[in-house]
């Protein structure tokens, strides 16, 4: 699981007021390479919740990123923050591990890369 | 200016809409993205149906229409028409008024060319088409002869009608063509992504060529996000990805997406087969309770999928079946037991299906983000008058039918997001959606195409009725089988070992008897539904689908 999709997930189990981020357990992270795209990195910046981006990135080992998100025209002209920008949405992957309801603290295990978000009955 | 497209004889209705999607994608528009009332000017050749694949468009540019040809599936070839005609005569007419500031650049001795002569319609002798060639000799040609890769390649098409087109009236007449070649489909990566060769399938994967034109039609592209919410064995992300678009996809259903069939045989080792880069993200959840983080919209580029129709496949969601039917009441789950239950899942109705997706799409797609999937119709009397579904958010911008067998098929629905996702919207999707849980068992008995599809037709007595459905075989070849059925509430999907037609007389919810017809001469067979694996093979095997 990529802290992309991290960024878009929340807990909405019945009752949760507030499930989003979740609280990531790391049991193994893997780095895999993908191929650097800008246009993709600028068209996602603006949906992407950054104190919940930067902290996960903290969990997951990377602390390259700035707490305060960056200012738009850093991303047109500045390479090297697109870079780790990159680095850490898309190549970072949580591949076993689970995430953690802020709420009530529900565990939504990661297995092989893939978060298991169903819910159970009594929490429909 | 005018061009001759020519397209590959198949899957008609596609075909244009596909053209216009690419039209737009490459900014044949020019840059007002939000020019969806757009679409090209089309002409036809004269006589010709509309069904020919012989079509004259009219594009601004040649490096525009390259672009469109290449990136298409069904575009044989676009054309710069030099001339045209009823007979030869006409034709050299024609070509020889045909402006030379426009042929001269072609005709030079520095480039190379080579002539190819095609027709539809009849079919030409080598003799025949050297002599065609031979006719052309008008032409000033300078360049060299390159067969195998020459500069400019200049087509001869001659079109006649067909002496039959299964009874119905001929697409063509007879007329000759001559033009440039501008561009083509690049087919050749077709054949490398069939589905006969991929590492990981399930029974409702997408056929590769149908997978690269509902790409197409949602105008995948690198740069863009493009998610499916029904992920399964990723048959349709795959294409998205061979064009270039980041992916991501969602499944309810835990063992078509995380485990697979083994850890070289599941949807990541799909992408690693062909070398593509690998989805961005892939989650179990449930489209019925997306876990999407509130306040979180207009992330996809394009959604891209084949909603369950129920008819072969049945969609499932969140919520314990026997607990929306009312068979037990309210549980919870004890804490022991909470970490490894698997959720029980219930029957998600077509309608339901289709209104959850539509309200995703409403809220998760940019601006002008496309919406493309598979809706199944009843085709009553041969025409597909259907109501397709709707959303104030979205413009129907193109249908293309594709027949699945006489009773029904589906329709390839193209939106395009128009307006933004109010709050309004977001709370009558919430009531929508409480409703649908109310009526729970409701909406399983009427809500279903599956009911419609083998449902009994109106008919003088209550005993058989004929209805037909695609049955697949262990070949994975379907074919129709035709069966009768008093009730139609059980369904079956025949697998048979060979083509026979069956028919099958329902009498209770317990017994089928199944009449193996073929030709002229039945055998009636009883079949217990729990004796189906006892049956002689040499019969069909019948399996509760």
């Amino acid at each position: 699981m990529r802290l992309l999709t991290h960024n878009m997930l929340s807990s909405n189990i019945k009752g949760v007021t507030n499930g989003f981020p979740l609280r990531i357990q790391v049991e193994k992270v893997v780095e895999k390479q993908v191929e650097i795209n800008h246009d993709f990195l600028r068209n996602i910046f603006p949906k992407i919740d950054w104190k919940a981006f930067s902290d996960a990135s903290r969990i997951m080992g990377y602390n390259e990123l700035p707490e305060e998100p960056p200012e738009p025209s850093v991303l047109e002209s500045d390479v090297e923050f697109l870079g780790k920008f990159h680095h850490a949405l898309l190549e970072l992957h949580l591949e076993e591990g689970a995430l953690l309801c802020p709420e009530t603290g529900r565990k939504f295990p990661v297995s092989k890369g893939i978060p298991n978000m169903l819910l159970l009955e009594d929490e429909v | 200016m005018w061009y001759l497209c020519v397209f590959y004889h198949r899957l008609l209705d596609f075909r244009k809409p596909e053209f216009e999607s690419l039209a737009h994608l490459f900014g044949a528009f020019g840059e007002n993205r939000s020019s969806h009332d757009s679409v090209l000017q089309w002409r036809l050749p004269k006589d010709h149906h509309p069904n020919s694949p012989f079509h004259f468009v009219h594009f601004p540019s040649e490096e525009l229409a390259r672009k469109l040809a290449n990136r298409s599936i069904l575009v044989k070839g676009i054309y710069e028409l030099w001339g045209e005609g009823y007979d030869y005569e006409e034709l050299e007419e024609a070509v020889k008024s045909y402006p030379d500031e426009r042929k001269l650049p072609y005709l030079g001795s520095e480039s190379t060319f080579k002539i190819t002569v095609d027709s539809f319609g009849k079919v030409l002798s080598l003799q025949q088409q050297n002599e065609r060639i031979e006719g052309l000799s008008f032409i000033p040609f300078k360049g060299r002869v390159n067969l195998k890769n020459p500069d400019h390649n200049f087509w001869l098409m001659e079109t006649d009608a067909h002496e039959t087109n299964n009874g119905l009236p001929p697409v063509v007449q007879r007329r000759i063509f001559f033009g440039r070649e501008v561009g083509g489909a690049d087919r050749k990566f077709i054949p490398m992504y069939q589905l006969k060769t991929r590492n990981y399938l399930g029974p409702t994967s997408m056929d590769a060529e149908m997978a690269f034109l509902m790409a197409n039609q949602a105008q995948a592209a690198p740069g863009k996000l493009v998610y499916d919410p029904f992920v399964g064995t990723g048959s349709i992300l795959v294409s998205a990805a061979h064009f270039g678009a980041m992916t991501m996809g969602a499944d309810i259903d835990i063992r078509v997406v995380l485990d697979g069939r083994g850890p070289d045989c599941n949807v990541w080792s799909n992408f690693k087969q062909y070398g593509l880069p690998m989805p961005v993200g892939l989650l179990r959840a449930d489209n019925n309770l997306p876990p999407w983080r509130p306040g979180l919209k207009e992330v996809f580029d394009a959604i891209i999928c084949d909603p369950p129709y129920g008819v072969r496949a049945g969609g499932r969601k969140s919520g314990g079946r026997k607990l929306l039917k009312g068979i037990i009441g309210p549980y919870t789950v004890p804490d022991d037991k909470r970490a490894d239950h698997i959720p029980s899942t219930a029957a998600y109705t077509l309608v339901e299906c289709v209104h959850d997706l539509l309200d995703l799409a409403a809220r998760m797609l940019v601006m002008n983000g496309r919406l493309v999937f598979f809706y199944p119709v009843l085709r009553e009397d041969g025409s597909a008058e259907n109501h397709f579904p709707e959303h104030p958010c979205f413009k129907l911008v193109a249908t293309s039918e594709q027949m699945l067998s006489s009773r029904y098929s589906r329709v390839l629905l193209t939106m395009v997001k128009t307006s933004f996702y109010t709050e309004e919207l977001a709370l009558a999707a919430k009531i929508k959606h409480l409703e649908f849980k109310e009526n729970h068992l409701k909406w399983l008995e009427d809500g279903t195409l599956h009911s419609s599809v083998f449902s009994p037709s109106d008919a003088e007595s209550a005993s058989e009725h004929q209805i037909a459905i695609i049955a697949r075989t262990k070949l994975a070849k379907p074919f129709e089988v035709r069966y009768s059925a008093i009730s139609a509430r059980t369904v079956f999907e025949l697998f048979l070992g060979a083509p026979v037609t069956i028919r099958v007389v329902l009498s209770s919810a317990k017994f089928a008897n199944a009449t193996i017809v073929s030709g002229s001469v039945a055998e009636e067979v009883s079949i217990h539904q729990e004796d189906m694996a006892k049956m002689p093979s040499r019969y069909a095997c019948i399996r509760k689908s």
